[in-house]
């Protein structure tokens, strides 16, 4: 399938001139002057780098006053069975995670449809950072001053039609990248999907960066989700694939062990993971005595609360 | 020239308890953050896992020492079984003590909810229990004074280490490869005691009437 110009979704975007001279800079390290001057094309296009420092605004309003954990904690503490299942293994083995070249699918429920370059798919977002708290399900949590953009912003530039009821995001399913993939303890690939106006909450972010720089690819590069009022496991990584559907998707840990992950998966102090209590969170980064209540949606009540009103969340869990 | 007696009161039984104490000092030197040992982000959940592994390896190695006593004759190693089933109990309470202190943070409504409504934790909890007799009879005083009660009695270990296989299963979310190795691990040692005994029951029925003796195997 071949891409659909992407120009023609959003037209009016420039690189900001800071990017532009760093990747700039990149290419005539790597190159040296001359040919870095024979690439105008690949240089206008270059929009987010393929590593280092990104270019950003800080968004105070979408972000918590608490200290982050430090970039050591955040990328080398990971849940990304894809690289192995101990905690450790991610940082140690995602170095076979080519990001470049990317391309990510976009289909289903929607008018504009097509493969597109990550270059394409990232080039119209202004790259923001938000401080969120992150919570996974296993009852530990870190702050996180992430770097990126509103899936919102995103979604809207592939049109989606009346019948997307759900957005279905898909991680990239090559073992010989992600050696975890050999073995069958997901039903590879990591899908996992949320509800049309969740995905269309401000909050929820589609996410490039962490501390400025470029997501390292055990956080997930080269574009992961983050949905800071639900657990961690909802937060896809590498993903090749946006799906508009109109039937609420498969996600993989619903598909592992229902009982225990929902496909909503908000933050519950009240709803017990069965096998440990969801009532408080060890943070991360506080030394030995770091248990805190957990807050209901993880302290975004206010702002997600609406979503789910008359819902039963001890069912919808 | 040491003889047997010497060699394992002099040399091997202080190897190996300075061999188990390793992993206390390792992980206490991580808790205080000593000669820059690092526990990693989650340090409480490195010192939960880490003692609760630990405890369970000594579990199996107790469980060892018969097998390779009676395939390789070294029949002295039975000296080394008690102290080798104390430090197995030392990790366990250490394991539990994590857990309620750091973990739960003395939050023993908590702890007294989770025992009751989690099944992985009531039988780890089951686990712990069940090796206090155990512990508290491994002195040659209590040995002599139950007598053959004392083999009967600690026979529990079949069962303590069964539930604790079972616990660390239980506690995996996903990746069930170790746990599996650990619980394949235990069936042979324990399968090897069946047959044993199976072939002990054939020998004295054909040779009818020496009944053997019933040996904690």
């Amino acid at each position: 399938m071949r891409k659909t110009d992407p120009s023609r979704i959003r037209p009016s975007e420039i690189t900001p001139r800071s990017v532009f001279m760093d990747r700039r800079s990149v290419l005539q390290g790597v190159a040296g002057l001359g040919l870095a001057s024979l690439l105008p094309a690949a240089d206008a296009q270059a929009d987010v780098p393929a590593a280092g420092k990104l270019s950003y605004t800080h968004n105070a309003r979408y972000s918590v006053s608490e200290t982050p954990n430090s970039l050591a904690d955040i990328t080398s503490y990971n849940n990304f069975y894809e690289f192995g299942t101990d905690k450790s293994d991610p940082k140690e083995n995602a170095g076979t995670l080519k990001t470049r070249p990317w391309s990510i699918k976009v289909d289903g429920e929607a008018e504009v449809k097509g493969t597109f370059t990550i270059e394409d798919i990232l080039k119209p977002h202004p790259l923001e950072e938000r401080i969120y708290r992150f919570r996974c399900v296993e009852a530990w949590s870190m702050v996180v001053p992430w770097v990126g953009f509103p899936l919102a912003d995103l979604i809207k530039r592939f049109r989606p039609t009346s019948k997307a009821k759900y957005v279905e995001l898909t991680t990239l399913n090559d073992p010989r990248q992600m050696p975890g993939e050999r073995l069958p303890i997901l039903d590879w690939p990591y899908v996992e999907g949320l509800r049309m106006d969740e995905a269309m909450h401000p909050l929820t972010l589609m996410v490039v960066g962490v501390y400025g720089e470029v997501l390292p690819n055990q956080n997930g590069a080269p574009l992961r989700l983050i949905v800071p009022w639900k657990y961690g496991f909802k937060g896809v990584k590498s993903i090749v694939r946006i799906r508009f559907t109109e039937i609420q998707p498969k996600t993989a840990w619903n598909i592992a062990a229902p009982q225990e992950y929902g496909f909503y998966a908000n933050v519950n102090p009240h709803h017990d993971h069965p096998r440990w209590s969801q009532a408080s969170e060890r943070r991360l980064g506080h030394g030995l005595f770091s248990r805190q209540p957990t807050l209901m949606f993880n302290g975004y009540e206010s702002e997600v609360a609406s979503l789910y009103s008359g819902m039963n969340l001890d069912r919808f869990y | 020239m040491l003889n047997v007696e010497q060699r394992y009161r002099f040399l091997y039984k202080p190897s190996v308890f300075i061999l188990c104490l390793i992993p206390a000092l390792w992980l206490t030197a991580g808790a205080v953050g000593w000669g820059g040992v690092d526990l990693g982000p989650d340090p409480v959940a490195h010192l939960l896992h880490s003692c609760g592994k630990t405890a369970l390896n000594l579990v199996l190695i107790t469980l060892l020492v018969t097998p390779v006593r009676r395939i390789s004759g070294l029949t002295h190693l039975l000296r080394l079984r008690r102290m080798l089933g104390l430090f197995a109990f030392f990790y366990v309470v250490l394991h539990f003590c994590v857990y309620v202190v750091l973990d739960q943070e003395m939050n023993l409504a908590g702890v007294v909810k989770d025992v009751a409504k989690r099944p992985y934790i009531t039988i780890g909890f089951a686990a712990l229990l069940m090796l206090i007799p155990l512990a508290i009879t491994s002195t040659n005083r209590m040995m002599r004074r139950l007598g053959r009660r004392w083999q009967k009695l600690h026979r529990l270990i079949y069962v303590i280490a069964i539930l604790g296989v079972w616990h660390y299963y239980w506690q995996v979310k996903r990746d069930v490869r170790e746990p599996l190795i650990y619980a394949g691990m235990l069936a042979v040692l324990l399968g090897y005691r069946l047959v044993v005994r199976r072939r002990a029951k054939r020998a004295a029925t054909s040779t009818s009437g020496s009944a053997t003796a019933p040996e904690r195997t």
